[in-house]
């Protein structure tokens, strides 16, 4: 067995990405996938605040602070792409015209619960951003992480235990371990067993009823 | 008839300006919503004033407006922004001046936001938090008129406490307020003494909704151009929601 790093995982979900998809790439893990989407398709990323067919990163030195994504780093803009405000960009998500959004995960329930936003711990303060959205509005919702929290609990879970993100939104869960499909009815299906990790160990691991291929 | 028999100066002198120039020479007092200074830009806000401030951690930020806001020092605001201010100065300088009791935002928690983070643990700054895409509908809400609207955003979150929810052709949506505000500070690229305005990549952002929901509207531009010099097939915000434009020198906004 051998688990995929962070760059691999989002190798990985950058493969099932079609050609002419809609993507939105929420900020932290999942902007990695931006670096390995393949050169001979056409893309379009989407940015919440304003911008859809985005670019890679400038060149350093030729950075534009008025264009930059939602972690506030600065890209660029393809031929044909676009800006809109804000008001837009988030009518474009809730409208269901993205056909993808990869999201970071703290947990994700068997049932397509994500929780993601907040740890629920009493001093720390909450921030969600554009999460909410997102989870809410884009056609399917693929979440980037690693399987494990550091003390090696499941992040898939029965149930959430952190405050929620949305309901019953999350369609794939990209892991470095293995990539798992949400289905009706709370079946978590493995789709790609990735890291050779084998069935008995991510039953173990998951403590899930998983289904197999 | 009054509004057709104005005409610009320049037009005149360039007469290419097509039916403006064949209309009669008579020169009404001119609509001018430039100001000259940030100081004329700000007078008159209010203590507890509700203020829609336009950006996206730097970009879009109206720095020059913020800054003369400090100065202009109403108190007890309610501060509407998609962030809570980054490093020391803009938004996080307002903060730190202690004349903002409440903000409404949808994202405070930042690497750089100290100074929000100070004010929030001493229970010294109020805060509501709103997701991104409902804080934009809400403004745009109450910019359009509307009493509400229902989202799925949110819902069986905690940020759905309290809120009604309704079921829609077999969906469950949120139910949630517009928001109206008594002034907005927006920062846009260009605009024209009637208030039309364009903007500048995505410092664009909140700026176009934020200019829809305030009673005074004031936009800091990098330049100001002629009437009819905007292509009015490209004019973003359209004048109707400006009430003043102040032409600021343009400042490198990081992040």
């Amino acid at each position: 067995m051998k688990r995929l790093s962070r760059d691999e995982i989002a190798q990985r979900l950058a493969r099932d990405i079609p050609e002419g998809a809609y993507v939105n790439l929420g900020i932290g893990l999942p902007t990695k996938v931006g670096n390995y989407l393949p050169a001979d398709k056409e893309i379009f990323l989407q940015s919440e605040n304003g911008v859809l067919g985005m670019g890679p990163a400038p060149a350093k030195g030729e950075e534009d602070w008025d264009l930059i994504n939602a972690g506030k780093q600065a890209v660029t803009l393809l031929p044909g792409g676009s800006y809109f405000h804000h008001a837009d960009s988030f009518a474009m998500m809730r409208g269901g015209h993205l056909d993808i959004c990869v999201l970071g995960a703290f947990q994700v329930s068997q049932h397509g619960d994500l929780a993601n936003w907040h740890t629920g711990e009493p001093d720390a303060i909450p921030a969600v951003g554009g999460a909410m959205d997102l989870a809410m509005g884009a056609r399917s919702v693929y979440i980037m992480m690693e399987l494990l929290t550091k003390d090696g609990r499941s992040k898939l879970v029965p149930e959430c235990t952190y405050p929620l993100t949305g309901l019953h939104c999350v369609s794939r869960v990209y892991t470095d371990y293995a990539v798992f499909e949400i289905q009706p009815g709370g079946v978590v299906k493995v789709i790609d067993d990735c890291s050779g990790a084998g069935q008995e160990e991510l039953l173990k691991l998951t403590g899930l009823p998983l289904v197999f291929d | 008839m009054a509004m057709v028999t104005r005409r610009e100066d320049d037009s005149l002198k360039a007469g290419t300006r097509g039916r403006l120039s064949t209309l009669p020479a008579v020169i009404a007092d001119m609509i001018n919503k430039i100001v000259s200074t940030v100081q004329e830009a700000v007078a008159g806000i209010k203590d507890g004033s509700t203020v829609l401030v336009g950006g996206f951690g730097g970009a879009g930020q109206p720095l020059a407006l913020i800054d003369a806001l400090i100065e202009q020092g109403a108190r007890d605001l309610t501060i509407v922004n998609n962030n809570a201010g980054n490093g020391d100065t803009g938004l996080a300088a307002l903060l730190a001046t202690g004349q903002v009791k409440k903000i409404i935002c949808s994202f405070p928690r930042q690497a750089d936001s100290h100074v929000f983070d100070g004010l929030y643990r001493a229970g010294k700054l109020e805060l509501e938090l709103v997701p991104q895409g409902t804080l934009a509908e809400r403004v745009r809400a109450g910019g359009a008129g509307l009493g509400g609207f229902y989202t799925r955003t949110g819902l069986g979150t905690m940020l759905a406490e309290d809120k009604e929810v309704r079921t829609i052709n077999g969906v469950d949506y949120l139910f949630e307020l517009p928001i109206v505000a008594d002034v907005a500070l927006i920062k846009a690229k260009t605009g024209d003494r009637w208030g039309n305005l364009i903007y500048n990549k995505t410092a664009r952002n909140f700026g176009p909704v934020h200019a829809t929901a305030a009673a005074l509207t004031i936009a800091q531009v990098d330049e100001v151009v002629s009437l009819g010099e905007l292509d009015p097939e490209a004019v973003v915000t359209p004048g109707i929601y400006v009430k003043r434009i102040v032409r600021v020198q343009s400042q490198e906004a990081k992040g």
